[in-house]
């Protein structure tokens, strides 16, 4: 059975749904975290097989500014979450409500 | 040389920076001196600048120099440039050049001074901001130039600020001005808006585009700046009390330079005026003859030397716009220039008689100064002879020219000018030669009493009588007492006397009934005795008793009339004593008596007594006679006789583009003009020496109430602005806190309303945020593919 683009957009969806579905149902912030880049990379698999389908090379042109800005993203958040972990060792994302309007 | 036009306001503003950073270490008198040599190299500068433009030939006496770009905002430019013309080195050369002497002078004046290296510096700002006034390029560094005399003036006014009155004289000429410099503004609005440039190269050489109306309005709103900074009605109130600065301040700023700069922008922007309706350059020539006139009326009554001095610089000033009004430029900055060599001078001249009387103004109380201040009596007298207009002294050429002029002007009321500004060179001549007289000569007034001495001596007398009243009448009290003692005593003794004569006749019937044989009976044969005798001893004691009444009631009758006599005396005593402060003027023969209260004056009066008036130091009086020789010289820069002579207005030409009026007199009228001015000037002279060193006729009747009090034009504006003024200002303070702070107000709640409202959808748990991010993308995902199958 040959492997074909398809695949790799099912492949691409079922991780973002996987991603999502953690991101809405998990409680812990580093969990939480890990979801949100399984969506990311869930996109970024759509973009290069959909790069393969169209023969652009934008699409994985797209990819790179994604894993650069994505790299960005863990910086930042990663401190965050450590820095909200030692003052709250035990906190859960939904304890975490001090932006609350 | 020209090209060294740039160091001319630099140098003082370098002197400035420079006294702002060390001028208190340098202290007294290096801070004065480093001021002196700024000014002095500003001179310097201006010289060979002046020597630059000699070198060339008239018309190419124009010369701008650009320093750098200033404000650059789509078409709008404005470049910090200077325009080196005949007109903007004329007005350097005197404001380099009388702002040296006056440094120099200050040296002397501020000699003590807790502030002498503030002053210095304020000095040099004032300078450099007077010079960017002049020789700025565009109207918006005129106006740089115009807010920065308006603050140097402001603190020099006030530069004495721990009296309040000093204070509000600042904060009045600050405000006064705000009106003009709000007529400068629309101006140079009104400018911008016709030609799309405030640069005066484009104003002159493209006059010619600015429509009619709105030169006449520009005319009239430039009219309003200059009103304020040159005290012209209605804005002249703010000038007098600008005399509560130190008085070179008020020779520098407020009679040579500052003052002028109206005038000078007149003149400077003659082609805009040349452009206006007639009616305007009227009304500029008619609101400067009435303040001629109006201020020389005041000046006649003023006993404070440096009011006097004020008011007659709000009267020349009032010339200046007059001859501006009339197309007389050259005769205005002629004027302007040697109205600021003499004016200078008798500033100056009336700095030195305060500083050598300590501090004293009032020309009531000088007089006979002549001997004792030999150099400032000699030079302050050239003063007064230029200014009276006598010949052949500087204010006779440059006043005449005016008068010529107004004469001359067809179609504004030419003779009516004339005939005001004439009345006004009259009373000129009147209140200077008053002032001379007063200040001068007659009985040195100095030391005589003054009225509140004499008052409090007189209530020291008063008091003293007072005293001896309180002192008979409780004397008298005790005197009372004592009688009424006697009298008690009188009564007792009669008692007593009564008591004894009882006893008597008890003691003759017991020995009666008793008898003779009875051993008892010697006993009260005894006993009788004694009562007889203490009768006697008791009517001894009635009779001292008596005389001792006598005595008592006659001290009594003693202390009444003492009493009556000590009131009579305190009553009497206002009118015994026959010491009154006699009217300043009567008072040149004769000093009043003070024998008689003497020892009852204040210390004020015998510390008076140990001071001598003196000449003052040289750093004050080589100025006096450097403007002195200008001020008996200065008509040498304008000859009338012929054209060659007419330095000034040759030099001048260039920069009025044939807008100066033509003088069409015939030689006949012009020398009959001139003997007429000398004439009312020799009356106006001869009259006040009639009145105050011959005493005939009563000074009271030319100083009238009325004319002391400036017409009460202050207390109107006082009250006009203090009554139904503020009930408009309260209007517009509402208004502002009503309804334009109201919008704010209402836009900032309607937000708060609307972020109360949006508060519920934040509830800071982040999944609710992704919850609703993911329907969100749901629901576009839904719509996406809804229209892909439709």
């Amino acid at each position: 059975m040959e492997v074909t683009q398809t695949w790799y957009l099912v492949l691409s969806a079922m991780l973002f749904s996987v991603g999502l579905v953690g991101l809405l149902i998990r409680n812990n912030p580093l969990v939480m975290f890990m979801c949100v880049e399984l969506m990311l990379n869930a996109s970024n698999l759509s973009f290069v097989a959909f790069s393969g389908v169209y023969n652009d090379i934008a699409g994985q042109t797209a990819v790179f500014f994604v894993l650069v800005v994505a790299a960005a993203e863990v910086v930042v958040g990663l401190s965050i979450v450590v820095a909200l972990m030692r003052i709250r060792p035990a906190a859960t994302a939904d304890d975490l409500t001090a932006l609350k309007g | 040389m020209v090209e060294a036009a740039w160091l001319i306001p630099t140098l003082p503003l370098a002197g400035f920076i420079f006294l702002v950073l060390f001028g208190r270490k340098l202290g007294e008198p290096g801070a004065g001196w480093v001021a002196t040599l700024a000014s002095a190299g500003a001179f310097v500068a201006t010289l060979v600048t002046f020597g630059g433009l000699l070198s060339v030939e008239g018309p190419e006496r124009f010369h701008v120099q650009t320093l750098f770009t200033w404000i650059q905002s789509g078409s709008f430019s404005v470049d910090a440039g200077l325009l080196i013309d005949p007109l903007s080195i004329t007005m350097s050369l005197f404001i380099t050049g009388v702002g040296t002497l006056i440094h120099l002078y200050s040296i002397g004046y501020m000699h003590g001074d807790a502030g002498f290296a503030r002053f210095f510096a304020y000095l040099n700002l004032f300078i450099t901001s007077m010079l960017i006034l002049v020789l700025g390029d565009n109207l918006l560094l005129t106006f740089l130039g115009w807010e920065g005399v308006g603050a140097c003036s402001y603190l020099l006014i006030s530069f004495w600020f721990t009296d309040p009155a000093n204070a509000t004289a600042g904060k009045k000429a600050f405000v006064t001005n705000r009106v003009g410099d709000f007529g400068f503004m629309l101006a140079m609005f009104v400018i911008f808006s016709e030609l799309s440039s405030i640069r005066y190269t484009d104003i002159i050489t493209r006059s010619g585009e600015i429509g009619t109306t709105a030169a006449t309005v520009a005319v009239a709103l430039f009219l309003l700046a200059a009103a304020g900074k040159s005290a012209q009605l209605p804005l002249f109130v703010w000038l007098p009390d600008a005399m509560a600065g130190p008085t070179p301040v008020s020779a520098l700023i407020h009679a040579a330079t500052m003052v002028t700069s109206g005038v000078f922008l007149l003149t400077r922007l003659n082609p805009v005026l040349a452009q206006a309706e007639t009616w305007s350059l009227g009304l500029v020539a008619w609101v400067g003859a009435l303040t001629a006139l109006f201020a020389a009326t005041i000046a006649v009554a003023q006993t404070d030397i440096k009011r006097v001095l004020a008011y007659s610089t709000v009267s020349q000033l009032g010339y200046l716009f007059l001859a501006v009004g009339v197309g007389g430029y050259v005769a205005a900055i002629f004027h302007m220039v040697t109205h600021a060599f003499f004016k200078a001078l008798l500033f100056l001249g009336s700095g030195s008689v305060i500083h050598g009387l300590n501090d004293e103004q009032d020309m009531r109380r000088m007089g006979g100064l002549y001997k004792l201040m030999p150099v400032t009596g000699f030079t302050f007298i050239v003063g007064w002879l230029a200014i009276a207009g006598v010949p052949p002294f500087a204010g006779f050429w440059s006043k005449d020219e005016i008068l010529l002029y107004a004469w001359n002007a067809d179609g504004i009321g030419g003779k009516g000018l004339w005939a005001v500004g004439l009345v006004t060179a009259l009373l000129t001549a009147f209140y200077m030669t008053r002032q001379v007289i007063l200040t001068f000569f007659g009985r040195s007034r100095f030391h005589d009493v003054t009225a509140p001495e004499l008052d409090e001596a007189l209530e020291n007398i008063a008091a003293a009588n007072r005293q001896a009243v309180i002192d008979a009448e409780a004397a008298r009290d005790k005197a009372v007492v004592a009688a009424e003692k006697a009298s008690g005593d009188l009564v007792k003794r009669n008692e007593a006397l009564d008591k004894a004569k009882s006893k008597v006749e008890a003691a003759t019937v017991d020995v009666a009934r008793s008898d003779d044989a009875d051993e008892g009976h010697a006993k009260l044969v005894k006993a009788l005795d004694r009562a007889t005798q203490a009768v006697t001893k008791a009517s001894d004691a009635l009779v001292k008793a008596n005389n001792a009444v006598d005595a008592a009631k006659e001290l009594v009758v003693e202390a009444n009339a003492a009493v009556e006599q000590a009131q009579r005396d305190a009553d009497n005593s206002g009118n015994a004593i026959n010491v009154t402060v006699p009217h300043y003027v009567t008072a040149v023969t004769a000093a009043p008596d003070v024998a008689e209260v003497e020892q009852h004056l204040p210390a004020s009066y015998r510390e008076r007594k140990e001071y001598h008036p003196h000449e003052s130091p040289w750093t004050m009086t080589v100025p006096l006679i450097i403007l002195a020789a200008a001020a008996a010289l200065g008509g040498v820069l304008n000859l009338p006789f012929n054209h060659d002579l007419h330095f000034l207005g040759n030099w001048l030409a260039p920069s009025l583009f044939g807008h100066e009026a033509e003088l069409t007199a015939s030689a006949g009228t012009k020398w009959l003009l001139a003997v007429v001015a000398i004439t009312v000037g020799g009356v106006a002279i001869a009259a006040a020496f009639n009145l105050y060193v011959k005493g005939r006729g009563k000074p009271a009747s030319v100083e009238k109430r009325i004319l002391a009090d400036a017409w009460k034009v202050d207390q109107s504006y006082a009250s006009f602005f203090g009554g139904p003024g503020r009930a408009l200002f309260n209007l517009a303070s509402a208004f502002d806190r009503k309804v334009v702070d109201g919008a704010v107000r209402v836009s900032a709640s309607a937000v708060n309303i609307a972020g109360r409202a949006m508060k519920s959808t934040q509830p800071g748990f982040v999944r609710s945020y992704a919850w609703l991010v993911a329907l969100g993308t749901a629901a576009v995902l839904v719509w996406f593919l809804g229209r892909l199958l439709a």
